[in-house]
């Protein structure tokens, strides 16, 4: 397995409290797979994330729990230095907002440049030939020309091409794509993700997609891991799912995508707010939002049951979620 | 770029004018221009009517205005009241205070700078509170008791420099008074960079050159810094004029014979034309100042550059 | 020109600052002041209470601040003896006895007497009437002169915006001191009022750029512009919704002004063109001690400490408010 995430704990040390954003997440990446990670804002995404590449703001973050193995060396246990050397040359990350992601002050070959410079020594030169390569295989045109430009002189489906020229650069074996398309037109987000998608197979990248998006996920993923409050609710391989899924959260989020054979009816959302992170439910996290819920719900955290060997939820009611259609 | 500086230079025109016109108004109709030209007792009334044809101050306000802009245009300044031609006192005064002011503009760069990244980087540590306590300080202690203070300290009790500077002013004895000069801007260079320097270390690019695997070194110095100086190089920049503006109470604490100087004696002795010309100068060195910030503005931000 | 953020840190750099009195520099509040509080810790994990307005929250926040408090007490202290400095000085300042002249303290006399054998507890004590009243007033002419003018110029926008941008460039152009010295070097009052004066006409230019940038903000809200586009009227406008939010800025940047306009004075005094005597203020009474500094410090000291105090607790008290008005830096 190229990546392993074990029993992660993560909290934010707020003015108003601790606030729990990650609670025992587990998931596991092989190499050339894609894992699609859903959920709403606040389910912990974004923060698992930033603990596996070590870019986590500490404080006000602190991982209170969990191993996090990467080609079985556990991430954790690295010192600063070790985990450096990682970042960029074997796991790479790409940030929803490029503009504000790019620095203004620097050339985007500068910026893809730098990594050849810091992390292989190579020559200024050199790596700004390095940096036009890059441009051209994410099909940015006139790379040449544009390389002395600055990340505001591109529009944002060419910025967002930028930031993936970057992660790519070094050819790390991990991919971390955090909302890669949410800012972009929808015209430009197929096309990003489909280079993004065409990249990973080239490379034979290990993908963690993360995205609130089921629309975007169906195509390009392989298997998918639904949060909740910072816990997983629902693992499954990707098609499975979308036919029929074990949890009653995933269910509502697909309900909520539109589409066309239910034209003219009235648009499902999942009732209520997420939930606040400094005093999240006892039980099961979902149940006040839940259709579903038992008194069992409010007391029980429920375990992440084994629905067949390739799916887990976390639902005391699984099988009846899975049986009513 | 070329039509941004020419839109500058002429937004310029209108202010240069504005300003040295004020304080033409200020000093031909508050005071009384000729009331200096006798020394220290009253001109008789003849003198007095043919001084003042002499000077055109029969005219108008306006009349006289464009008339002495005219003068200055052609390199004559006028006469001061002990019968130097004001140029001639600029020579003398304005290498002074210029050195005064590099003194000062030295001691913001780098302690201010230094001070300002080291506590952004440590906010909320002792260090920082620290330098942010010190820093008030500064800012509340008025230019003139500090330097009554480091005069007294430095220059009477423990004598280690002189309490007054001599007449050539060298660059040994003007570190102190540049301190002082430069100290409530120190300060507030200190605050503005640690302010930009904290504000920017959350941005999106610093925690993308994070994720790159730099090196912290290189984020900070690279991508951090360079970001988070833009607006404390304009500051600097404006302070220039601010500087040699306001160094007339630092010459008067420490007795240099600079701008303030010669501008407090023009004022003393109601000398309009000493006054009226040194000013004019300070403000083109103001707007000098203004010019060369935008453009270094547009050097060091492309998104100015290109816009 | 950069178009200038309204808090850009930069924007006191103008008339007040220079010598002896800082601008009110360090103030950056920006556009986030006015609108809602941004959501803390990750995600958006912001707390499920009821609503709050920004003030009742900055209030909250104040309260709870120790320096909001100390600066706020020595702030109340300096007022009440302004207004009855007789509470605890029974002496008159002007009452003086050159036959004591540069003595030290004394019982009855703790700081001692000055060059012209006045008492200094008791000049210290009615100094500060001076010092406030410089202070609030100025403040207060400022801040009505310059908050008007650029609010308007902020709202309307156009030709106005123009002239009062140009306007503003022409006062930043002279340095405040040198511009106090001409100004007030042929007054011959011994009131408070050319300087309050002075400081007024110089002084509203910074003001005025606060609050233009801060309407012009405010302005672009959509609550705003849902008010126009409902066919509000352009005074309830301004009164009833861009006025109460644009305010904030403009507060937080005339409190740490009037600071600097108390220190300005007192500069001003130092070089002998602020007030004059028979006034009393800590300005005039630092400059004739500065003659004496070697044999008798004592006169300097207390008026300068006195001095720093009073501003140092208007500087602190800016800040505080700005922190509390500032969600960005919680």
């Amino acid at each position: 397995m190229l990546l392993e995430v074990r029993d992660l704990h993560v909290e934010f040390h707020t003015r108003d409290g601790v606030a729990k954003a990650v609670n025992g997440v587990n998931y596991s990446v092989a190499e050339g797979e894609t894992l699609a990670v859903l959920g709403e804002s606040g389910s912990g995404k974004s923060v698992t994330a930033q603990a596996i590449m070590g870019i986590l703001d500490m404080p006000p973050g602190k991982i209170r729990g969990g191993e996090i193995f990467f080609r079985d060396r556990d991430l954790l246990k690295l010192k600063p230095e070790e985990r450096r050397r990682i970042r960029g040359q074997e796991m790479a990350m790409i940030f929803q907002d490029a503009l504000s992601s790019l620095n203004p002050v620097l050339s985007v070959g500068q910026q893809l440049g730098e990594m050849f410079v810091v992390h292989r020594g190579m020559s200024r030169g050199d790596a700004k030939v390095k940096a036009i390569e890059l441009m051209d295989r994410v099909r940015i045109p006139a790379a040449r020309q544009r390389v002395g430009d600055f990340p505001h002189q591109f529009s944002g489906g060419m910025r967002q091409r930028i930031m993936i020229a970057m992660a790519m650069a070094l050819e790390p074996s991990l991919i971390i794509a955090d909302e890669p398309t949410t800012a972009l037109d929808v015209t430009v987000q197929a096309q990003v993700m489909d280079l993004l998608a065409e990249l990973q197979r080239e490379l034979n990248m290990g993908l963690i997609l993360i995205t609130h998006d089921l629309g975007v996920v169906a195509d390009v993923a392989d298997r998918i891991a639904v949060m909740y409050a910072g816990r997983i609710v629902e693992t499954s391989p990707v098609h499975e799912i979308y036919k029929a899924p074990a949890h009653p959260y995933t269910k509502g989020l697909l309900r909520s995508i539109p589409r066309l054979d239910q034209k003219g009816q009235e648009l499902y959302a999942v009732k209520g707010l997420p939930p606040n992170l400094l005093h999240i439910p006892p039980g099961c996290a979902f149940h006040p939002r839940c259709p579903m819920a038992q008194a069992v719900c409010r007391t029980d955290v429920p375990p992440l049951y084994t629905v067949d060997e390739e799916r887990r939820s976390a639902c005391h009611f699984w099988k009846e979620t899975l049986d009513e259609r | 770029m070329g039509r941004y500086v020419i839109r500058r230079l002429l937004q310029m025109i209108p202010v240069f004018f504005g300003t040295t016109l004020l304080i033409f108004l200020m000093v031909y109709v508050m005071g009384d221009p000729i009331a200096g030209l006798c020394g220290d007792r009253q001109c008789d009334p003849a003198t007095a009517a043919q001084l003042r044809a002499e000077f055109g101050l029969d005219k108008s306000v306006w009349h006289q205005y464009l008339s002495y802009m005219g003068n200055i245009f052609t390199g004559d300044f006028g006469t001061a009241f002990n019968g130097q031609k004001v140029t001639e006192l600029m020579a003398t005064a304005f290498p002074i205070t210029i050195r005064l002011t590099v003194v000062a503009i030295v001691f913001e760069i780098v302690i201010g700078i230094s001070l300002g990244v080291v506590t952004g980087l440590r906010r909320g540590r002792p260090v920082d509170t620290g330098v942010l306590i010190l820093t008030l300080v500064v800012i509340a202690v008025p230019t003139f008791v500090t330097g009554l203070l480091l005069q007294l300290l430095l220059g009477v009790e423990w004598g280690i420099i002189k309490p007054s500077v001599s007449s050539e002013a060298p660059l040994d004895e003007l570190i102190v008074p540049g301190l002082v000069l430069a100290s409530v801007s120190l300060a507030y260079v200190t605050r503005l960079t640690r302010t930009s320097i904290a504000e920017n270390a959350r941005a999106d690019y610093v925690r993308t050159a994070v994720a790159k695997g730099l090196p912290r070194r290189r984020v900070v110095v690279r991508h951090l810094l360079r970001n988070s100086l833009i607006p404390v190089v304009t500051f600097i920049g404006t302070d220039v004029g601010a500087l040699m503006g306001g160094a007339i109470v630092t010459e008067r604490i420490f007795n240099i014979h600079g701008v303030g100087y010669q501008l407090y004696q023009g004022i003393l002795r109601q000398n309009s034309q000493t006054v009226v010309g040194f000013v004019t100068v300070l403000v083109l060195v103001f707007l000098a100042a203004n010019l060369i910030v935008d453009l270094l503005y547009a050097v060091l931000d492309p998104r100015i550059r290109y816009a | 020109m950069p178009e200038q953020k309204p808090w850009d840190e930069t924007t006191g750099s103008g008339a007040i600052s220079g010598a002896g009195a800082g601008g009110a520099m360090d103030l950056a509040v920006d556009e986030g002041t006015t609108l809602e509080k941004t959501p803390g810790g990750p995600e958006g994990t912001g707390p499920a209470g009821k609503p709050r307005s920004l003030w009742s929250d900055a209030w909250r926040d104040l309260r709870r601040n120790p320096v909001f408090i100390v600066s706020g007490l020595i702030i109340l202290f300096l007022v009440v003896i302004s207004i009855w400095p007789s509470l605890i000085a029974d002496q008159d300042p002007l009452n003086c006895d050159l036959a004591k002249a540069q003595e030290g303290s004394r019982p009855g006399h703790p700081f001692g007497f000055d060059g012209q054998g006045c008492d200094v507890y008791t000049r210290t004590v009615y100094g500060a009437r001076t010092s406030v009243a410089v202070g609030v007033l100025s403040t207060l002419g400022v801040s009505l002169l310059g908050g008007v003018l650029g609010g308007l110029a902020g709202f309307f926008g156009g030709g106005w915006d123009a002239v009062l941008s140009r306007i503003t460039d022409i006062f930043f152009g002279i340095p405040v001191v040198l511009g106090g010295l001409v100004f007030l070097s042929v007054v011959a009052s011994s009131t408070v009022w050319p300087v309050i004066g002075f400081i007024v006409l110089l002084g509203w230019p910074q003001i005025a750029r606060i609050a233009r940038g801060s309407v012009i903000t405010v302005k672009q809200n959509d609550y705003v512009q849902a008010a126009r586009a409902l066919g509000a009227s352009n005074s309830r406008m301004m009164l009833r919704h861009i006025a109460p939010n644009a305010i904030a800025p403009v507060i937080v940047v005339a409190t740490i002004a009037l600071g600097t306009f108390i220190s300005l004075e007192a500069t001003l005094s130092y070089l002998g063109v602020g007030l004059k005597p028979p006034a009393v203020s800590w300005g005039i009474d630092i400059s004739a001690a500065s003659q004496y500094v070697r044999n008798a410090p004592h006169m300097l000291l207390w008026p300068a400490g006195a001095l720093a105090v009073t501003v140092l607790a208007f500087i602190m008290l800016g800040d505080a408010v700005r922190d509390a008005l500032d969600p960005k830096l919680r």
